[in-house]
Formats: C-alpha cells, structure tokens, sequence
C-alpha cells in the first residue's frame, strides 16, 4: 500500500537545509518521491508502507537535527 | 545526534555567548591591558561558535552539498592557525548573528501564509448518537458527522448547514470580510469564522479535501514553486560555493598569502543572492493570499508580470452574469396580460430568456402558472408558438413573426432596433396574429468595470479584448460601455483558444480572464490563466491565478502585485551582486577584511528580506479589496 506522509518541521531558514533532508529522505528504502517545501516547512513524501514507515522518516529526519512537529499519513489507492 | 540537537536548539544562547565572549576579550585587551586575556577569551569564542556551523557544513558535505557554511568553517580554521582570534571569532558571531536575524526577518514575509493556515481549527466538536457533544482531533471527522460551531469560532469542515443559523466571514477562503448570513441548507467552508449564530453542520469534506486546505496547499506549493530566475540562481550558487573555494585555493598558491586566501573564502559567500529572489516571491505570493488571490509560484508571477494584453470572456466576467428584463415596449391595452401570456409560454423553456421573462412576470406578481395550455411548437432558432388559455401566442425573434406572417410597424422596428443596439436580446411577443410587446433582455453590465479596466492600463496593460459567444450587437455594446478595444463574437470555445494563439503568434503576452470552467481550454493555452470568482477544483488546477471572488479589484491588485513583486526580485539581486562586486574591490584596495566583510555580508541579507518586506503592504488593505465585488465565488 502506498501512503502519503506530510511531515511539519520547525521553521527552515536555510536553503541548503532543504537539499539535506531532500536527499537524505529520498536516499530510504520505499521512499517514491520527496519534496521539501522550504517556506511551509514542510516534508511532503508517498512511500512504501511495506518498507518504510512516517516515523522512521520522522526520525531520519531528527537525526539530521530538524525537529519534527507533526506527522500526517494518509492511504493512498494504487493506481 | 543528542549533542547536535542540543547545539541547534541553543544556538541563540551560543550567539548570545559568543558576543559576551568578544565584548569580555576587547574589555581585558583595552580595559585591563591583557593581551592573553584577549586571545583567550577570543578563541574561546571562535571555537564555541563555529561548532553549530561547522555541524551544517558537514551535514551538507554527507550529502555531497558544498556550502557556505563550509567556507565559513574553512575560513575561521585558517584565521585560527595564523592566530587571528578576533577575526575568527566576529566573522563566526556575525554569521550566527545573521543566521538569527535572517530567521526573525524571513518569518515576518511568511507571516501572511502562515496566519492562513492557522485559520483552520485543529479539533471539531462532533455531535455524538446520544445528543451529546465530543471534542475531536480535525483528523478523526469523517464525512456525514455532524460538527457543532459557536459563536467566535472557525468552521472545521466544508459542510451543509442541517440546524440553526448565524453569519459567517468567509474572509479566509475569498479574502472578503463581510458577513455572509446563513441558513438550513447553505453551504459552509471550512476556515470561515462564524461571527454570530450557533450552527451545525453535516461534514461534506474533510482534511485535505475542503477547499479550504486546498487554497492551503496551493499557497504553500506556490511560494516553493520558483521562477526562471530563482532556477538559474540555484544552478548558479551550486556551482558558485565551490568555484569560491577553489579561488581561494588559486589565490593562496599564487600569493602564497593565507590571509588572503581565506578571505575570500569569507566574502564569496553568496548569501544576499540566495535569499533574494525567493524572499521576494514569498512575501508576494503571501500579499495576495491574504487578499484571496492565489499566484501560483515565481514562474507564474514572472509570467504575469509581463502580459500585456487581457482577453476576457464576457459571460459572468464583464457582466454580473444575470440576464433581465432591462425594456419593455407595449403595444396593447391589457400589458399584464399580454406579460402573464408570455411567462405562461417561457415556462416551456429552461433558455436563460425564458428564465428572465419568467422571473419579470412573478417579481411583478402577475398570475400566470394557472393559465391552461393546450398546444405547442418549439421551433429551434425561432422561438415558441403555444395556444394559451385559447390565445394563439408567438414568443419568439423576428424570424418567427415573419414565419407566422406578423406584420410589424415602422415604429415597432425601430423600437426593436433601438433596443438592439443597447445590447439587449430582444423578445416578440404576437398575441392573436398582432405583435403586442417587444421585451429587451440584457445582462448587467458590472458598474465598477470600465474604472477598473483604465486602471489596468495604467498598471500596464496595452490591450484589451473581448472573446464571446454572444451576438455581436451585445459584445459591441458592452466592449464600447467599459472600455475594450478589439471585440470578437458569436464564438465557441475552440475559437477562442485560435484568437488567443493568434495574439500569441503576433509576440503578444496574453492573460485569459474566465470563470474557469467554461474557458479552460482558454485558460490552458494563454500565458497566464486567470480563474475569478471561484474557488474550484477545475479551476485551481487549470489556471496559474486564482481569484477567489468576483473581483476586478482583485485583478488590477494581482497585477499590480506581480509587476512589484518581479522589479523587487530584481532589485535584490541587484543588491546581492553589487555586494559581492563591492567586497571584492574592496579587498582589492586594502579596505575590507574578512570581518568587516562578513557584516557587509549579513548587512546586505537583512536588506534583501527588508526590501522584500515591502511587498506585504503592497496596495490596498486586505479588507478594502472586497469592497467592490458583487457577489461572493459560489
């Protein structure tokens, strides 16, 4: 099943923020695509819920040292 | 990871410290004369400092991402081996300190964006089985609960009003403040304010379905959506960082002077570069948000900027999209009768004439639903025949009198012809083989239209046309009434789409101006798709500028908006590459090192989110936008 996670992060400030967590989600496993929304701050990504899961990118993504404030899944249908 | 996450979540205490360390070590050089003291005191800072960017830096460099926190890094490792503490320790102080105010500054042109998405509530109070009430997160409604909202509070759902009434401010999905009464059976939106009244409301849409959060989204995906410009700069600045490290290599081997080198390593930075054209986008996009115009990204406001020549679709656009009866000229002696006749006859018809006819007779309170039909023709592009309460009636063109014989007068044409050239559609009415009425049917032309139109003109615009489906005479009428100058009418949609091409091809920038619905394939091909007066899906996906209400404030504003909002993009990257010009000349002449460099450097960050700060006041407050609409997107 493919899920769509929207991950809320403590403000961005720095463009280059963006090109680390943009890479370091998309490097997971079951990650299908990733974009940063660097003025929301926002993570929005869809993945493989048989590989991955919304808190293991919470976590990657705090382990990068951005706070993570709210996590959002939603089902996705198969197309 | 713990000790990284400590050092960013007190960087300001770090900030903090560090200036308390800088001010402490010039106090023991200047005060107490200590000159161990100073270089201690110093390089303490320095060394405390560079921790949180250095972190960045290497996060950066994980991921193959050459940053300026990296040259930054470089730089004061070098100031440190040759012992200059105090520069190290101001240019790492400056750059946090930068940091910082970029942050506080850069939040105040997010402002706008982000006080929309707090409209939204965050939990809903769902009338449970039993009657009573529970509150629950926003994400647990589901659709057909039944949400109970007080007094004060925001709508959470896009729903149906099932119980109670009150007024609503749909300010946050139309950008208009004004109170909207609501009753059983109305719809309401998510995010609005219910300012007075006690409703519930069976949930239609939830989460990220209500239009509401799809403005939301929209919003959010626009500020990071970037143009031309921004693409190029990024592109550049990948390539920028690491052409200012090897400089700095270069110029360390042929100088031989470390100093140097690591100077420039500092003052390449391309700091007010990266920022200012985003920033300018941000606090753009944001003004217009607020004022319930959504700009889909830097492109489209760099597209928009440049369009010269609106084309508008006059039904509904132009026109308050109400046909009425506007005239009517009689020539019987029992005209309610006459007038009841004709209604009796249109209720055969769903054609918008017929509505109109219909619609004149009952707000004149004439009696007509009783009276017995007993025959009927519809002839297509004619009009009807009917025997009505054992009348023969002809309600029709002129084609329909003539099929049917009637004669009509010299004064009876000419009424039909003056009638005509106002732009009417007009309607004849014979009763028993005798013309007795000619109605005139016509759409409002909007009041404020022809104001707004000159100035959009005076914004820019060189060109203004019109492309409808109506006859001629109306689109004439109407284009010479507001203003337009090039009318072409009797269309269909793929026409219009050939029009617009056309202008394209004659090295036109053309903005179509539609309902969104009805247009888009107009919409699609156009530079910039306007969509006014509606919030849907179909429109919010087609076109690139969305007007939430009905508007032409709102479009002269958006204009407006987009040509400022471009000159300030271009106003700080001006500044941005002037900056980086300045420093290195400066170098060049003796007169600017690697801390006094840095703060022209993080000077020149805060000027760039100044100057884009400008463009949240841009126009005229959000309240006063609304003023001229006539009636709120459906």
């Amino acid at each position: 099943m493919t899920q769509k996670v929207t991950l809320q992060l403590e403000d961005l400030t720095c463009p280059s923020c963006m090109t680390k967590i943009q890479s370091a989600v998309a490097g997971q496993a079951g990650v299908e695509t990733t974009k940063v929304l660097f003025n929301a701050s926002k993570v929005k990504a869809t993945i493989d819920e048989d590989q991955t899961t919304a808190e293991n990118l919470a976590k990657v993504i705090q382990d990068l040292g951005y706070d993570v404030l709210k996590v959002k899944t939603k089902e996705v249908e198969p197309a | 990871m713990k000790f990284q996450q400590y050092i960013e979540k007190h960087a300001n205490q770090i900030t903090l410290l560090t200036a308390i360390l800088i001010v402490a070590g010039y106090l023991s050089k200047y005060a107490l004369g200590s000159m161990p003291g100073y270089n201690v005191t110093l390089a303490i800072a320095s060394v405390i400092a560079v921790i949180p960017i250095f972190i960045h830096a290497f996060q950066a460099l994980k991921v193959k991402v050459i940053s300026i926190e990296l040259l930054v890094t470089i730089a004061v490792i070098g100031a440190f081996i040759i012992g200059e503490y105090n520069e190290s320790a101001i240019v790492t102080f400056l750059f946090l300190f930068g940091g910082y105010l970029e942050k506080r500054t850069l939040s105040k042109t997010r402002e706008s964006i982000k006080s929309l998405t707090e409209m939204a509530p965050t939990t809903a109070l769902v009338v449970q089985d039993d009657g009573t009430t529970e509150e629950v997160d926003i994400d647990d409604v589901d659709e057909g609960d039944i949400v109970l909202v007080k007094t004060g509070a925001s709508i959470p759902v896009d729903g149906k009003i099932v119980e109670g009434q009150g007024y609503t401010d749909e300010s946050a999905v139309t950008g208009e403040s004004k109170e909207i009464a609501k009753n059983v059976n109305d719809e309401v939106f998510s995010g609005t304010i219910v300012s007075d009244g006690f409703l519930k409301i069976e949930a239609t849409k939830v989460g990220d379905d209500t239009t509401f959060a799809k403005i939301v989204e929209l919003v959010e995906d626009a500020q990071d959506t970037k143009s031309h410009a921004e693409k190029f700069i990024d592109r550049f600045s990948t390539y920028y960082t690491p052409a200012v490290l090897i400089l700095a290599i270069v110029v360390y081997l042929f100088s031989q002077d470390f100093k140097l080198a690591i100077t420039v390593l500092v003052l390449g930075c391309p700091g007010a570069l990266v920022i200012g054209a985003p920033v300018s986008n941000v606090a753009g996009i944001g003004n217009g948000a607020k004022r319930g115009i959504l700009i889909k990204g830097g492109d489209a406001m760099d597209t928009f900027s440049k369009v010269d020549t609106f084309v508008f679709d006059k039904t509904g656009t132009l026109t308050k999209g109400n046909t009425a009866v506007s005239a009517v000229k009689s020539y019987t002696d029992d005209l309610n009768q006459t007038l009841a006749l004709t209604a009796k006859v249109e209720t055969l018809s769903d054609h918008p004439l017929g509505r109109a006819i219909t619609a004149y007779a009952g707000h004149h309170q004439l009696e007509f639903n009783a009276l017995p039909i007993t025959d009927n023709t519809t002839t297509k592009g004619q009009g009807i025949a009917a025997v009505v309460d054992t009348k023969n009636v002809l309600v029709g063109n002129q084609k329909l009198m003539d099929a049917n014989g009637i004669a009509m007068t010299e004064p009876q044409v000419a009424d039909m012809k003056e009638l005509q050239s106002t732009g009417s559609s007009v309607v004849l009415v014979a009763v028993d083989g005798q013309l007795q009425a000619i109605l005139g049917v016509s759409d409002t032309i909007r009041p404020e239209i022809a104001e707004k139109l000159s100035e959009l003109r005076k914004v820019g615009a060189k060109h203004l046309v019109m492309l409808t489906g109506d006859n001629a005479a109306t689109a004439n009428y109407v284009a010479q009434q507001v203003g337009i100058d090039e009318v072409h009418a009797e269309l269909m949609p793929e026409d219009k789409v050939k029009f617009v091409k056309q202008f394209q091809k004659d090295g036109r920038r053309v903005a179509f101006v539609g309902d969104g619905i009805n247009d888009s394939p107009s919409i699609a091909t156009a530079d910039i798709g306007i969509a006014m007066g509606s919030g849907t899906d179909v429109a919010i996906e087609t076109s690139d500028v969305v007007l939430m209400q009905s508007s032409f404030d709102a479009l002269v504003h958006a204009y407006g908006l987009a040509k400022n909002t471009v000159r300030n993009t271009k106003e700080n990257i001006v500044i941005a590459v002037g900056v980086v010009a300045f420093l290195f000349i400066g170098l060049l002449l003796g007169f600017i090192y690697m801390a006094s460099g840095m703060f022209v450097h993080e000077a020149s960050i805060l000027v760039v989110i100044f100057n884009a700060m400008r463009l949240i006041g841009y126009g005229k407050p959000a309240d006063q936008i609304g003023e001229m609409a006539i009636e709120p997107a459906k």
